[in-house]
């Protein structure tokens, strides 16, 4: 992730995590898992090609992908595509690569696109639907998401009321990663409300620990999980209706509800006594990478870490990710326990073709057979899909997001920069962040990415 | 100074010869010039060392400690190379190649168009001469940046995109003004009488290029060839974008990716810098020689 | 021999085939410049000079008129808002820092990384083992961005000063060693500006150091010998007779390291990706171009660099004039 000449990282964790970097994880984390990971002969297992029939003999055709997920994590979607090469007889060309984010645009407005993109932000999927290059999804995808997918999902790859693109993998970042051994010993126990969250805080205080570690650092995205953090309590402290007008900027961002939720994620995170376990002071979060930041849980250096779903794949790969493992997390708590809101993201399938093979694949990428073939093939990773079995899911995490993403009572939330326009959700937010967490106040940092909003 | 010769080298064989340097140096007490130069020899080797030490360490270790530590504590792996060259995944050996192919064209044309260029800027006086080179030179501050999607497009438009035709191209042009300058410069070193004395003898424009200069320009062209084979070879910018495949994406496009979507893989990232610099850090010390032989070749000290 | 190789042998053609063929249009060019010899010098000098206007004006020049003429439109290039945006580089806060940190890099790097090698290059002329000598500290020149940024990440790294956590980055090491507390060196501006800079230093002092080395053996011996004769001190040799004689190569290296040095990117972009107040110019531009899809003011700071390199060319001419008078 380093050292790029001139490439832009893109938001590191965020790029791959969204679908893959949980794919990772079971590799990495679970022995018992080991086996499933990568390649598995279940994967070759036959579908029934009869919905692609429609879109004539492709026989032989190329659709070309190119996506920000990499390799390790590239293999099980290489995979997956497997059964539809083999009952059409058409390639997938899949290119992965770290700089997507800035290069899918650079491509797209040179007219140089791929067939298809994987676009993890609803932002930048705008910003490429106007480059006037991409083309709306089939009647068949639209059928398809209609079928598997909740409207809002369909939403988010809507723009200006045209469909254009289906969901393709999901997270969820409304995590707090723990160690399971250590409530135990210590008799902790997991919180349902925010309020208990602060009481645990304290009770770790009081019997000496550091309870909170946190790290922010992620090259040119530095701030990004800050931004995280500062979602998931706008969703708690002022509730999804504020949550949405703010991502919509219907009210400013220097708005005294979001004001209250910058200052309730620093009353955690800007508090010598709370942070930064294992890690140094305050100050140490700017300078940790995000995927350093939870790894003195496993040494007991600290007790919370709040994260998405795609942090497993961090730890090393002797570490068990399990409800009785080395790490597990639970579900950051709502203001009481019967609100639940939720924090996530996903990404996204643009097609810049439309050819019939591209139009194929598309479909067949929203279907609940690739969902599932997805979820055998690889450990860690989810989909809003709900056709997808959990059952399929193997590592205990993947599991966890799933109930979280499929539960009827969970209000389900986007990620919020990664909708609100480039120069605040990937520039001034994460910019503005990173000064506040090394001394900048709160009305500064409001006031200043207020001012960076596009008119 | 009107008869200096262009760079050149003496070859280290030549017994005793006294150089301005030199003398300058003797005075200053040679232990202390001596100390002073290992000083920053070492300050500037300790970095890459560093990373050497750490690419034969265990991935637990390089997380823990620092790589000082190996030699009280020494662990020695290979496994971080083994991987980088794992050909069913990182396969670092066909990127490689792609490197070499995308390099060796990318150094030679603009080497050609430039020294015709210098040549003419330096010996021949034609309308808008000042004003033509002040521009050229002019142009190597408009960043690489800027020109990504107006290239990419003509690069469509003319049916190269995804081909090694889009890196040779652009790093040609990219490479033109600084090439054409610093050759600019050598060339004008040459002294007037060497041409106005070819030129006497009724050799005319090509004659005097190949005959008179290009003898005296090797090392130049020597120099130059080096600059620019580590920036093209060391590029990831222009890769990124015109490559567009990774059936001929270079090495280092490969190794920014390779720290995965996980980010901290140091050690698979240290072996695989250490296998890029290998080649640069080769064709520097071979040309470092051919140097020596420009010098040989067209001496006209005096 | 125009798609996209994927074989070895295909790779391997085109590379010869492309080598082979602008082999071709040079010795076309000299063909015909035999043919008109003795005629007017400009046709022969407008023909050596073709390939390269051509290829240097839809490469750069169009590029860059073109991005002066974005510089006065909006973020999304559809409005014209003549000097806004220069006048938001010039005002606001945090592109103020830019501009600061731009100036610290154009002032410090080519005079330390040309100094260094200067000093090196003296210092080992001559030596027993000079070429090995050269080679160590041409080493980083060699190094790619993705490299070198792995390589100070092990010298600047940090880790908090507890019982068991060892340091990673040797220079917090050194200042353990020396009995201090490990410092977080690149969070605090303008420390780590300065951290970064020395980064680009260690990169660009063997570019200088081979150049400057390389025109010292070039001071003809003669001069040398009679300076000798005369008694100069050291010092007087070094600034009669060695500096003068390598005037031309210092300018040239002053220039290129100065310009390297105004469109440096990728240190920034990935040591702190322009936090903490680090950014510098290029990679501002890269950020509002690319990131935040600003591409107005992305473009006037693009302009800005341009404007910036005035000085540096408007000298290199001087010198030229000079040195042709």
């Amino acid at each position: 992730m380093f050292g790029q000449r001139g490439s832009s990282r893109s938001r590191v964790a965020l790029a791959g995590a969204l679908s893959v970097g949980l794919a990772f994880s079971l590799a990495a984390c679970g022995d018992s898992d080991d086996s499933d990971s990568g390649t598995t002969d279940s994967s070759a297992a036959a579908i029934d090609c009869s919905p692609y029939a429609a879109f004539g003999d492709i026989k032989g055709k190329t659709v070309t992908i190119y996506t920000g997920i990499v390799t390790p994590e590239d293999t099980p979607h290489k995979e997956s595509y497997k059964p539809f090469e083999q009952c059409t007889g058409a390639t997938i060309k899949y290119e992965g690569d770290k700089a997507f984010e800035t290069q899918i645009l650079v491509r797209a407005k040179a007219g140089n696109p791929p067939d298809l993109a994987f676009v993890p932000q609803p932002g930048l999927l705008q910003q490429l639907v106007a480059t006037g290059k991409a083309v709306e999804a089939p009647a068949e995808t639209s059928a398809n998401v209609d079928k598997w997918f909740g409207e809002d999902w369909k939403a988010y790859g809507t723009v200006d009321g045209k469909f254009y693109a289906a969901p393709l993998g999901a997270n969820v970042k409304s995590l707090v990663w723990y160690s399971p051994q250590e409530f135990k010993d210590k008799g902790y126990t997991v919180p349902t409300t925010l309020a208990d969250l602060q009481t645990l805080t304290d009770k770790i205080v009081t019997d000496g620990g550091k309870p909170w570690c946190a790290g922010i650092s992620s090259g040119e995205a530095t701030g990004w999980p800050l931004t995280d953090w500062v979602e998931d309590f706008v969703l708690r402290t002022a509730g999804p209706e504020t949550y949405d007008k703010w991502v919509k900027h219907e009210i400013p961002f220097n708005d005294p509800a979001i004001v209250t939720a910058f200052d309730a994620v620093g009353g955690y995170l800007k508090n010598d006594k709370y942070v930064n376990g294992g890690l140094g002071d305050v100050k140490s979060i700017a300078s940790t990478t995000f995927q350093d930041a939870g790894l003195p849980i496993l040494d007991g250096q600290c007790s919370l870490h709040r994260q998405a779903s795609f942090y497993a794949a961090n730890f090393p790969k002797e570490t068990t990710v399990a409800e009785d493992g080395d790490v597990y997390a639970f579900y950051l708590p709502g203001q009481d326990a019967s609100s639940k809101p939720v924090l996530g993201g996903g990404e996204f399938v643009l097609a810049f073709a439309d050819r019939p093979e591209v139009k194929a694949f598309q479909t067949y990428l929203a279907s609940d057979v690739w969902a599932n073939a997805k979820a055998k093939l690889s450990s860690g990773w989810v989909s809003a899909n709900k056709g997808l079995d959990t059952n399929n899911l193997k590592n205990p995490i993947d599991k966890l997001s799933a109930t979280i993403l499929l539960d009827p009572n969970a209000t389900f939330r986007f990620d919020g920069s990664d909708m609100m326009p480039a120069a605040v959700g990937s520039n001034a937010f994460w910019k503005q962040s990173t000064n506040w967490i090394t001394g900048q106040d709160t009305k500064t940092t409001v006031d200043n990415i207020e001012k960076a909003w596009p008119q | 100074m009107s008869t200096v010769t262009p760079v050149t080298t003496t070859p280290p064989l030549t017994p005793e010869k006294v150089s301005a340097a030199s003398t300058a140096k003797k005075k200053l007490t040679s232990p202390w010039a001596s100390l002073a130069a290992l000083i920053i020899a070492v300050l500037w080797t300790l970095p890459t060392f560093g990373l050497l030490v750490s690419s034969f360490r265990p991935e637990r270790a390089i997380k823990t400690t620092g790589w000082w530590t190996f030699f009280s504590d020494p662990k020695v792996t290979f496994e971080n190379y083994q991987a980088v060259f794992d050909p069913d995944n990182i396969n670092l050996a066909d990127f490689f190649l792609n490197s070499i192919v995308i390099t060796l064209p990318a150094v030679i044309i603009p080497l050609c168009l430039a020294s015709l260029a210098a040549y003419a800027f330096a010996w021949m006086n034609f309308k808008g001469k000042n004003f033509l080179f002040i521009a050229i030179f002019a142009l190597q501050i408009v960043p690489l940046q800027v020109t990504l999607i107006p290239l990419l497009s003509l690069y469509v438009d003319m049916g190269i995109a995804n081909t090694f035709w889009t890196l040779w191209l652009s790093h040609s042009a990219f490479a033109l003004p600084l090439a054409i300058y610093i050759l600019h410069n050598f060339i004008k070193e040459v002294p007037s009488s060497l041409i106005e004395a070819a030129r006497m003898d009724g050799a005319g424009h090509v004659a005097i290029f190949f005959r008179v200069l290009l003898p005296l320009l090797t090392p130049a062209l020597a120099a130059f060839g080096i600059f620019q084979f580590l920036w093209v070879w060391n590029d990831l910018l222009v890769s990124l974008t015109f490559a567009g495949s990774p059936e001929i994406s270079p090495i280092t496009v490969q190794l920014s990716n390779l720290s995965g979507t996980r980010g901290t893989a140091w050690h698979l990232l240290s072996a695989g810098a250490f296998v890029s610099i290998i080649v640069p850090v080769t064709v520097f010390l071979l040309l470092q020689r051919y140097f020596v032989r420009g010098l040989l070749a067209g001496s006209v000290k005096g | 021999m125009f798609t996209t190789a994927s074989t070895t042998a295909d790779k391997l053609f085109q590379m010869f085939a492309a080598i082979l063929l602008f082999a071709a249009v040079v010795g076309v060019i000299l063909f015909i410049a035999s043919r008109v010899a003795g005629k007017r010098d400009s046709f022969v000098a407008y023909l050596y000079l073709a390939p390269v206007v051509l290829m240097l004006s839809v490469g750069l020049l169009y590029p860059g008129l073109r991005t002066i003429y974005e510089s006065f439109f909006n973020a999304a290039g559809d409005a014209f808002i003549g000097i806004d945006n220069y006048k938001l580089i010039l005002t606001d806060s945090e592109q103020l820092v830019v501009l600061r940190n731009t100036a610290f890099w154009v002032l410090f790097t080519p005079f330390l990384a040309t100094g260094v090698g200067l000093l090196y290059a003296i210092l080992v002329d001559k030596a027993r083992i000079e070429s090995v000598a050269k080679a160590l500290v041409f080493l980083p020149m060699s190094i790619s961005f993705v490299a070198a940024s792995v390589i100070w990440k092990f010298m600047y790294e940090y880790r908090p000063d507890q019982g068991n956590v060892k340091q990673i980055g040797l220079v917090n090491q050194v200042i353990v060693w020396l009995g201090g507390k490990p410092v977080q060196l690149l969070i605090d501006s303008p420390l780590n500006t300065f951290l970064l800079i020395l980064v680009m230093i260690w990169i660009q002092a063997g570019f200088a150091m081979t150049l400057l080395s390389a025109a010292i053996k070039a001071i003809p011996d003669d001069i040398v010998e009679a300076a000798r004769l005369d008694g100069v001190t050291p010092w007087g040799m070094f600034r009669f007779v060695t500096l003068p004689a390598i005037r031309p190569a210092v300018i040239v290296v002053l220039t290129t390291i100065a310009i390297g040095t105004l469109k440096v990117f990728d240190i920034v972009q990935t040591m702190t990706g322009g936090r903490f107040d680090t950014s510098v110019i290029a990679n501002e531009f890269y950020s509002q171009s690319f990131r935040s899809a600003n591409q107005g003011l992305g473009a006037a700071l693009a302009v800005v660099l341009f404007i910036l390199v005035i000085p540096i060319i408007v000298y290199n001419i001087r010198q030229l004039r000079r040195s042709e008078a």
